[in-house]
């Protein structure tokens, strides 16, 4: 029982990330249907850009941690942002209206592009670093010794995904871009007839995914204590298995899709082997796909001849 | 100075300087926002845990790259004149490209195909480009097969490395463990691999398009996964060495044989040359690839090359017309796959060594970023791709750490540049006429 509430504490943990990613893969998919393949690696740079934001704060002596995380939060959405505005203006905007495929590739280009750009230019070593928020809680005491432990990190992580989550759905329940993206979403030539810049919209829906990713990128970082140029990928995969699991195109879904897959990894590598956790989250996909071929809150596409 | 120079080319483009200007200015401003902490901070290891190195030059040049690049690229854009669009002009000037085209291939692609048959006879086939040529034809091979399943099939398979993966395995571990030669695991490899292909295929392929790709790509990783870790059977990260080299009808190609055997040299009482092995691997894969072509030519004057298509541009219309779809693309999937099969156990003939790290996903978006930067559906555009995309990436082997950089960022141009790829002539094979005139697909 102890050994089961451990677990769920750090499959939430791991979800919550997850998800942070899964909504920005989400967003994208909604708006223009396509899948943002560098969105793994933008969030790599979001970590990047956390830890040299750390380590710069470190050497100008700011010690109260509160406010150095705040500010390091705020830095990394400000520039993972930039980067996710670039890669769409760059690498996906002159190719909107064009067939299907094409913005994929050009977003495997854009994936190979940015991970090579951050190994030259941070070389490929993995980067550690000392723990920054220290600490925890212990309860559930076993005779044996073994207790639960749920860290401080771990509360932080939650409370800024529920935070963010909140804010967000808030943002497209209420606000006027919000309206633009949810009208986009529907029917781009519509909205633009209405007054919507389309672009425009579809560039911030682009800003918020990548806000979001660097959020994650700093909470791994923070959690793990160690990242290096590949971490993109797999977390970017596992994010994308997300969004799919949840429903394409939905944002409680992509939370949901991202906490199940946190905690299928979780579960799996503490109950059965570590080395095919993966296999069991891609496993767990297939499954659910075969019997809700949309994902578990997605929308079925009603098909028109 | 340089305001002058401006001007003078202002003259002649009639170019709003100010606005172009400023387009830079803001271009470098981004670039400047995006370098200062990747670029001007490296993160070193120092002795307390990690330190920060300042390299300020860096983004310097970075940043006035940015804004020469945009600069030139403004002129560029100004220089071109916008063309007049008429649509029938347009649609002429289409048909009468697409014949030219076709004509050029009647010619270029027998062409080809004999300076690939004699390439190794020519005196500067050395080692190194006959090496690369294999390369090349491998991948063109890969690409042919992936191009049935993504080119005429429409079915986007993010994990064709997967078959890559079974078919090398197979030939591999049949050959040390039963001690099969290479052309008798073959046919077996390529079964193997279109085995994985229906079993993959039967329960996903009912999904739509993108949940098929996840699912394909997700099917990649786990292949790999399980490769990695069944260690008893696959030795896991070490991999499997010793793979047997095929041999020319039973003759080995090595320098000395055992008493009384004879190899390919003193058979044909040839000095030795380590050249000969690989120049008959050459063929072996060019035989191997232009059968994949041959095949997949004829199989699109079938009824089932016609059923793909059909899928590809209409899955409803075929459904009302009563073809399959989850039969008809089963059977892209698992052809596909075969091929996959056959050019992996080459693969693994080839090297002597294989490892999961050989087939992890950059592999199965290289070969799709062949297909589709060729033009989807185009055999002719695969070769193009693949010769520019490795061919073009091994010239750059020099400069290694930015090989991978250049190759993505080849990827994200040559999209940019023709999103429909290279030679984006998809000519449907069955085409009714006339045409019908006007309310086309934009």
């Amino acid at each position: 029982m102890e050994y089961f509430v451990q677990q769920l504490i750090n499959g939430i943990t791991l979800g919550s990330i997850y998800g942070l990613i899964a909504i920005g893969y989400t967003m994208v998919y909604g708006i223009i249907g396509m899948i943002n393949f560098a969105h793994g690696d933008i969030f790599m740079i979001g970590a990047f850009v956390s830890l040299i934001t750390i380590l710069l704060l470190g050497m100008a002596g700011l010690s109260w941690i509160p406010l150095a995380l705040l500010i390091t939060l705020i830095v990394a959405m400000l520039l993972t942002s930039a980067y996710g505005w670039t890669v769409e203006r760059l690498a996906y905007r002159p190719l909107r209206g064009s067939f299907r495929l094409a913005p994929l590739i050009s977003a495997i280009g854009m994936s190979i592009f940015l991970q090579n750009y951050v190994q030259l230019a941070q070389g490929a070593r993995v980067k550690p670093l000392q723990p920054v928020v220290q600490g925890g809680f212990t309860f559930m005491e076993r005779p044996d010794g073994f207790t639960v432990s749920l860290s401080y990190m771990q509360i932080v992580i939650v409370v800024v995904t529920i935070a963010l989550m909140a804010a967000f759905s808030l943002l497209i329940a209420r606000t006027s871009l919000g309206r633009a993206q949810r009208a986009c979403e529907q029917d781009r030539r519509m909205a633009a007839l209405v007054g919507i810049n389309v672009d425009r919209t579809i560039s911030l829906t682009f800003v918020m995914g990548a806000a979001l990713a660097a959020v994650a990128g700093m909470m791994f970082l923070l959690y793990y204590g160690v990242i290096d140029f590949y971490i993109g990928f797999l977390a970017g995969i596992k994010a994308f298995t997300a969004a799919v699991l949840g429903g394409i195109g939905s944002l409680p879904g992509a939370m949901l899709g991202g906490l199940l897959i946190g905690l299928i990894e979780t579960f799996w590598s503490a109950y059965f082997t570590i080395e095919y956790k993966d296999v069991a989250a891609f496993g767990i996909l297939v499954l659910v796909l075969i019997f809700l071929p949309t994902g578990l809150l997605g929308k079925p596409e009603v098909e028109k001849v | 100075m340089v305001v002058r120079t401006l001007n003078g080319v202002a003259g002649e483009f009639r170019l709003d300087i100010p606005a172009i200007l400023k387009d830079c200015l803001v271009s470098a401003l981004i670039a400047l926002a995006l370098a200062v902490f990747i670029i001007g901070l490296r993160t070193t290891d120092g002795s307390g845990g990690l330190g920060l190195d300042f390299r300020w030059q860096a983004v310097g040049i970075a940043v006035v790259g940015v804004f020469v690049g945009r600069f030139l690229l403004n002129l560029w854009w100004a220089r071109r004149t916008p063309k007049p669009k008429v649509a029938t002009a347009e649609q002429g000037v289409a048909a009468s490209a697409a014949e030219a085209f076709k004509t050029f291939v009647k010619v270029a692609a027998p062409m080809a195909v004999i300076g690939a048959v004699v390439l190794p006879w020519m005196p500067f086939a050395d080692r190194y480009l006959l090496d690369v040529s294999i390369l090349v034809l491998t991948y063109i091979m890969l690409g042919w097969g992936l191009n049935i399943v993504v080119g005429l099939a429409g079915l986007l398979d993010l994990g064709y490395v997967a078959f890559y993966a079974v078919g090398a395995y197979s030939y591999a571990l049949l050959a040390l463990y039963f001690d099969l030669s290479f052309w008798a695991c073959l046919p077996l490899a390529g079964a193997f691999a279109c085995l994985f292909g229906i079993l993959l295929g039967f329960p996903v392929l009912r999904l739509r398009g993108d949940y098929l790709a996840i699912v394909t790509l997700g099917f990649g990783e786990m292949i790999r996964v399980i490769l990695l870790n069944w260690y008893e059977f696959t030795k896991g990260p070490d991999g499997l060495s010793g793979i047997p080299r095929p041999s020319f009808f039973g003759l080995p190609f090595t320098r000395r044989v055992p008493e009384g055997t004879e190899s390919f040299h003193t058979f044909f009482d040839l000095d030795y040359s380590s050249l000969h092995r690989i120049i008959f691997l050459y063929y072996v894969i060019l035989v191997l690839a232009l059968l994949t072509n041959w095949f997949t030519l004829r199989l699109r004057r079938l009824p089932i090359g016609r059923a793909w298509e059909a899928l590809r541009e209409d899955e409803i219309a075929c459904r009302s017309l009563g073809i399959n779809p989850t039969n008809t693309k089963l059977t892209a999937f698992a052809i596909g796959a075969m091929f996959g099969g056959f050019a992996g156990s080459f693969f693994a003939t080839r090297q002597g060594f294989i490892s999961p790290e050989s087939f992890t996903f950059i592999e199965s978006a290289v070969i799709l970023a062949i297909v589709v930067l060729g033009g989807m559906g185009s055999q002719v555009g695969v070769v193009v791709a693949a010769v520019l995309l490795i061919g073009g990436t091994e010239l750059f082997r020099g400069l290694d750490e930015y090989r991978m950089l250049a190759f993505g960022g080849a990827m994200v141009l040559i999209m940019v540049w023709r999103p429909r790829g290279l030679l984006a002539h998809r000519e449907p094979t069955l085409k009714l006429s006339p045409a019908p005139t006007g309310g086309g697909p934009p």
